[in-house]
C-alpha cells in the first residue's frame, strides 16, 4: 500500500480549516468532466469519462438469453467492475474483491432501480427469449471518484448502445421489429463504414432508456465535506457518501462508505450540493449523447 | 471451419483493400497515463491497448523475489467488451500463455540484472479487439518500458504475418499467399499465423509463436515480411517517445 | 543565430563509437559501439558521452540526503519509503535517540517524514538508512511533495540558482531530496505558490528559458 505520510494529512486539513483544497478547487467544486461515447468498435455501447485526471471506460455487451423466472417478459441487466491493476500501484489482479464489487452493485442499483433500461421493451418472447445487457466497467487511472466516473460512464455507454438485431435470425428480428415498432421506438437511419471501408446504410435501434439519476459523490475529512474527492482527499477520507438524484431534485439512491460518520446537518448539505450537481453533470451527458 | 470469404482476390488485394506487404493503420502514444511509471496507448487496425509499467518496485510476496534480478510481469488482459462475443471477465488460458510469452521476451530486453529482487510489472489491458493483439500489446509496453525510463537494451516490437487464400484437398495445402498483419477475418479462415517479436536493433527473436500451414519457403518469406513490418512500427515507437517529451523550444543564440 | 535544442535519445539509439567517446551514464557498450539503455536528454560533450534520464525511479548513492516516510515500526528498527524500488531500513543504533527494544513506535510511526542519509547500498540493493547527523531529523510541519528524481538538478538549478529563485519569492524553507520528495514550509498561499513553480518546473524542464518562465510566474503570484 503506498504510505500517505502525516504531513501530508495535516497539510490539507490545514487548507481545509481555511476552505481551502490543495488543488484550488472550493468545496462544492467538481473537477473537469469530459465524456466520450462511442470509443470502443466491438462494444454495442461505450463511453469514456474522464473526471479529473481519473480515466473509466465502459462497455456495453447484448446477447439474446433467458429471462428470469419471475419476470419472464423482461430483459437482464448485469454490472461487473474492474479495478485492473493498470490503473493503480496499489490495484492488485485477481477477482475482484470488495472495493470493486461495491462499485459495481452501487452503479447497477442507479441503473436497476430507477427503471433506466426499460427492460420490458427487451422482450423478444416472453419466458423463452429476451436480451441481455452486460454493463463492463474499466478503471483506466484512478485519480480518486470511482464512484461517479463509473456511473457516468455506464449511462453514456447505455446511451450510446445500438442493439444487435443483425445478429437475430431473420424471423426473429422481424418479430422483434414490430414489437419495437408497438411500443413506439423508431429506428434511426444511420450510414456506418463497413469492413471494407465502404459506406453503408444501417436501421439502428438504440437501447430504450429513461432518463437517469445522476451520481454525486463526497467525503468527509476532519469535519469538512468535499465533493468529487480528488485521491489525496480519498486517501484520508473518513466517511464517504455518494446521492443519486434525478431531474425533479428528488433522491433516487445513496450509499455510504468508510467507517466514519455524518451528522444529519451534514447528509442535507451533501443532498442539496448532490442536486445541483447532478443537473450540470446531466447537462453534460445529454449533450455527449445528442439528446 | 472455412467459409466462402475470399480473402484476397485477383489483384492481390485483400477484404480491407490492402496488398500482401501492407501493415494496418498504427498509432502511437506514450505517457498517457497519471498514476502509472510509464504507459503507452496504441492504436493497431481494430486493436485499442492500453499499457501501464509499475516499477521497478520490491517484488511480492518475497518468495518470487530473485536475488540476482528483477522479474518482469506481463500481465495480457481483455476487456469483456473488447471482442464479439462479450468475454467473461478475468484470465483464461489464453491470457495466461500470452502473458507467459510476453513477459519472456521483455525480460531479455530489459536490464533486469540492475535490479535484484525486484518486480517490474508490465500491464497490458485490451480494449478492442481485432486479431494481433499479442503483438499489439507487446509493442506498447515495449513503449511504456521506455516512458517508465527503465534502463533497456532495445525497444521490442512486435508484428505478425500469415497465410490466406490456400485449398485443402484431400488432406493437402497449396496455394494461399503469404500476407502482413492479419485483419479479423483473414485470422479466423486464414491458413498461417505467425506472430513474432523481435529486438529491432540486432534482429533477434524475442517472441515466436506459429499455428497453421507453412512450407519452409512460406515460412522464410512471412518472416521477411513480418520483420520488416517490426521494423516499420519501431519507427513510430521512436516518435512516440521523442513526440511526448520533446519539448518545441529552440532557443536563438 | 544559432538555434539548438536538447536532444532526446531512446533506448537502443547508436551514440558513438568508443573508441572516440568515454561512455558514462545511461548508456551501454554492445561491440565497440555506444547505445543508450534510457530515455533521457542527451549530453555529448567530447571525449564523453552520457544519457540524463527523463523518467525513473530515485536511484539510491551512498552519502545522498533524502526524505522518507515510514512505512513500519518493527523491534529494533523501521522501513521507509523513498521512493526507490526498494524500501530502505533505519536501525535504531542509527537514530539519535536511546531506543528500548520494541519500543521503536514511540519514536518514528506509520505515515512520519524523516530527513536522512543513505548509510549503504549492498550488491543485492538492500539499502540503510541513517538520521545520525545534525541536519537530519524527524520532519515536523509544512508540506511535502515528489518530484520525478530526474528533475531534482533543474528545480536546485546551477549553484542553487533556481531553488534561491523560489526561496526569494515565496520567502518558504524550501528542502530538496535527492529522491525527489521536497519539504516547503511558510506561510499557506506562498507554501502553494511555491508547489505552482515547482509543478511548471517539473513540465518544462528540458526547455531553455526555464528560469525567465518561473520567475515571471511567482511574480504574477505574489
Amino acid at each position: 500500500m503506498t504510505i500517505s505520510p502525516t504531513i501530508k494529512k495535516n497539510y490539507l486539513q490545514k487548507l481545509a480549516e481555511q476552505n481551502k483544497r490543495s488543488d484550488g478547487r472550493k468545496f462544492s467544486d467538481y473537477r473537469p468532466v469530459s465524456i466520450e461515447p462511442g470509443v470502443i468498435s466491438k462494444a454495442e455501447g461505450s463511453a469514456r469519462v474522464k473526471i479529473g485526471n481519473t480515466q473509466v471506460v465502459a462497455g456495453i455487451k447484448m446477447v439474446m438469453g433467458e429471462p428470469y423466472p419471475d419476470t419472464p417478459d423482461a430483459g437482464v441487466m448485469t454490472t461487473a467492475a474492474e479495478l485492473i491493476p493498470l490503473a493503480s500501484p496499489d490495484f492488485e489482479a485477481g477477482p475482484p474483491r470488495g472495493n470493486a464489487i461495491e462499485l459495481a452493485r452501487v452503479v447497477d442499483r442507479g441503473i436497476r432501480e430507477s427503471n433506466v433500461i426499460e427492460l420490458e421493451k427487451l422482450c423478444l418472447e416472453p419466458g423463452e427469449k429476451i436480451w441481455v445487457v452486460f454493463i463492463d466497467i474499466h478503471i483506466i487511472d484512478y485519480d480518486g471518484n470511482l464512484f461517479d466516473a463509473a456511473s457516468l460512464a455506464a449511462l453514456a455507454a447505455l446511451y450510446g448502445a445500438r442493439m444487435p438485431i443483425e445478429r437475430l435470425e431473420e424471423e426473429d428480428r422481424k418479430a422483434y421489429i414490430k414489437k419495437l415498432d408497438d411500443f413506439g421506438i423508431k429506428p434511426v437511419e444511420e450510414t456506418v463504414k463497413n469492413k471494407a471501408g465502404e459506406e453503408e446504410k444501417v436501421m439502428s435501434y438504440y437501447i430504450p432508456m429513461r432518463e437517469p439519476p445522476i451520481s454525486c459523490t463526497s467525503v468527509k475529512f476532519n469535519d469538512v465535506v468535499v465533493v468529487d474527492p480528488s485521491l489525496d482527499e480519498e486517501e484520508i477520507a473518513e466517511a464517504r457518501l455518494t446521492v443519486a438524484t434525478d431531474s425533479n431534485g428528488s433522491i433516487r439512491a445513496m450509499q455510504k462508505g468508510l467507517n466514519g460518520s455524518f451528522t444529519l446537518e451534514e447528509i442535507k448539505k451533501i443532498i442539496k450540493d448532490s442536486i445541483v450537481t447532478g443537473d450540470a453533470l446531466r447537462k453534460q451527458l445529454n449533450e455527449s449523447a445528442g439528446r | 471451419m472455412k467459409s466462402d470469404i475470399e480473402l484476397i482476390d485477383a489483384n492481390g488485394k485483400r477484404l480491407d483493400g490492402r496488398t500482401n506487404d501492407q501493415l494496418r493503420d498504427v498509432k502511437i502514444e506514450a505517457g498517457v497515463l497519471h498514476r502509472a511509471d510509464g504507459s503507452c496507448y496504441l492504436e493497431w487496425g481494430g486493436n485499442k491497448v492500453v499499457v501501464a509499467v509499475y516499477g521497478p518496485r520490491e517484488a511480492v510476496p518475497r518468495h518470487t523475489q530473485d536475488p540476482l534480478r528483477a522479474i518482469v510481469n506481463a500481465r495480457y488482459n481483455m476487456a469483456a467488451f473488447s471482442v464479439d462475443d462479450r468475454k467473461r471477465p478475468g484470465p483464461d488460458r489464453r491470457s495466461r500463455e500470452i502473458s507467459k510469452v510476453i513477459s519472456e521476451a521483455l525480460e531479455k530486453v530489459v536490464l533486469i540484472d540492475l535490479y535484484p529482487r525486484a518486480a517490474i510489472d508490465v500491464n497490458i489491458e485490451v480494449l478492442d479487439a481485432e486479431a494481433g493483439t499479442r503483438c499489439a500489446g507487446l509493442t506498447a509496453a515495449g513503449v511504456a518500458l521506455a516512458d517508465a525510463g527503465i534502463p533497456m537494451k532495445d525497444i521490442p516490437v512486435g508484428c505478425a504475418a500469415g497465410k490466406i487464400g490456400a485449398e485443402t484437398k484431400d488432406g493437402k495445402v497449396s496455394g494461399g499467399h503469404v500476407v502482413l498483419d492479419l485483419g479479423k477475418e483473414e485470422d479466423n479462415f486464414g491458413d498461417a499465423d505467425l506472430p513474432i517479436a523481435i529486438s529491432p536493433r540486432t534482429n533477434e527473436i524475442l517472441l515466436l509463436q506459429m499455428d497453421g500451414h507453412l512450407t519452409v519457403e512460406e515460412f522464410n518469406k512471412a518472416m521477411d515480411l513480418a520483420m520488416k513490418g517490426c521494423h516499420d512500427v519501431s519507427k513510430l515507437q521512436r516518435d512516440a517517445l521523442i513526440n511526448k517529451y520533446a519539448s518545441d523550444v529552440e532557443e536563438v543564440e | 543565430m544559432t538555434k539548438s535544442t536538447r536532444e532526446i535519445v531512446i533506448p537502443s539509439q547508436y551514440l558513438g563509437e568508443t573508441s572516440e567517446f568515454k561512455a558514462g551514464s545511461g548508456t551501454l557498450i554492445d561491440h565497440g559501439k555506444i547505445y543508450a539503455k534510457i530515455l533521457g536528454v542527451l549530453n555529448k560533450h567530447p571525449p564523453y558521452v552520457n544519457v540524463v534520464p527523463l523518467k525513473g525511479r530515485y536511484d539510491p548513492v551512498e552519502g545522498d540526503t533524502i526524505i522518507g516516510f515510514v512505512e513500519q515500526a518493527m523491534a529494533s528498527s523501521w522501513l521507509a519509503d523513498i521512493n526507490a524500488p526498494y524500501p530502505a531500513l533505519l536501525h535504531v543504533s542509527e537514530v539519535p535517540w536511546k531506543v528500548e527494544f520494541g519500543e521503536t513506535e514511540k519514536y518514528l510511526n506509520t505515515g512520519d517524514a524523516i530527513m536522512a542519509k543513505i548509510l549503504s547500498v549492498d550488491v543485492e540493493k538492500k539499502l540503510n538508512i541513517t538520521l545520525k547527523d545534525r541536519n537530519l531529523y524527524k520532519i515536523q510541519g509544512g508540506h511535502i511533495i515528489t518530484v520525478g528524481p530526474s528533475k531534482v538538478p533543474r528545480i536546485i538549478g546551477k549553484k542553487g540558482s533556481m531553488i534561491n529563485l523560489l526561496k526569494k519569492y515565496t520567502r518558504c524553507r524550501i528542502f530538496v531530496g535527492k529522491n525527489g520528495r521536497i519539504w516547503i514550509d511558510g506561510e499557506d498561499l506562498q507554501v502553494s505558490n511555491t508547489v505552482q513553480a515547482i509543478r511548471l518546473i517539473e513540465r518544462e524542464s528540458i526547455s531553455y528559458g526555464l528560469t525567465d518562465k518561473v520567475e515571471q510566474l511567482l511574480k504574477s503570484l505574489s
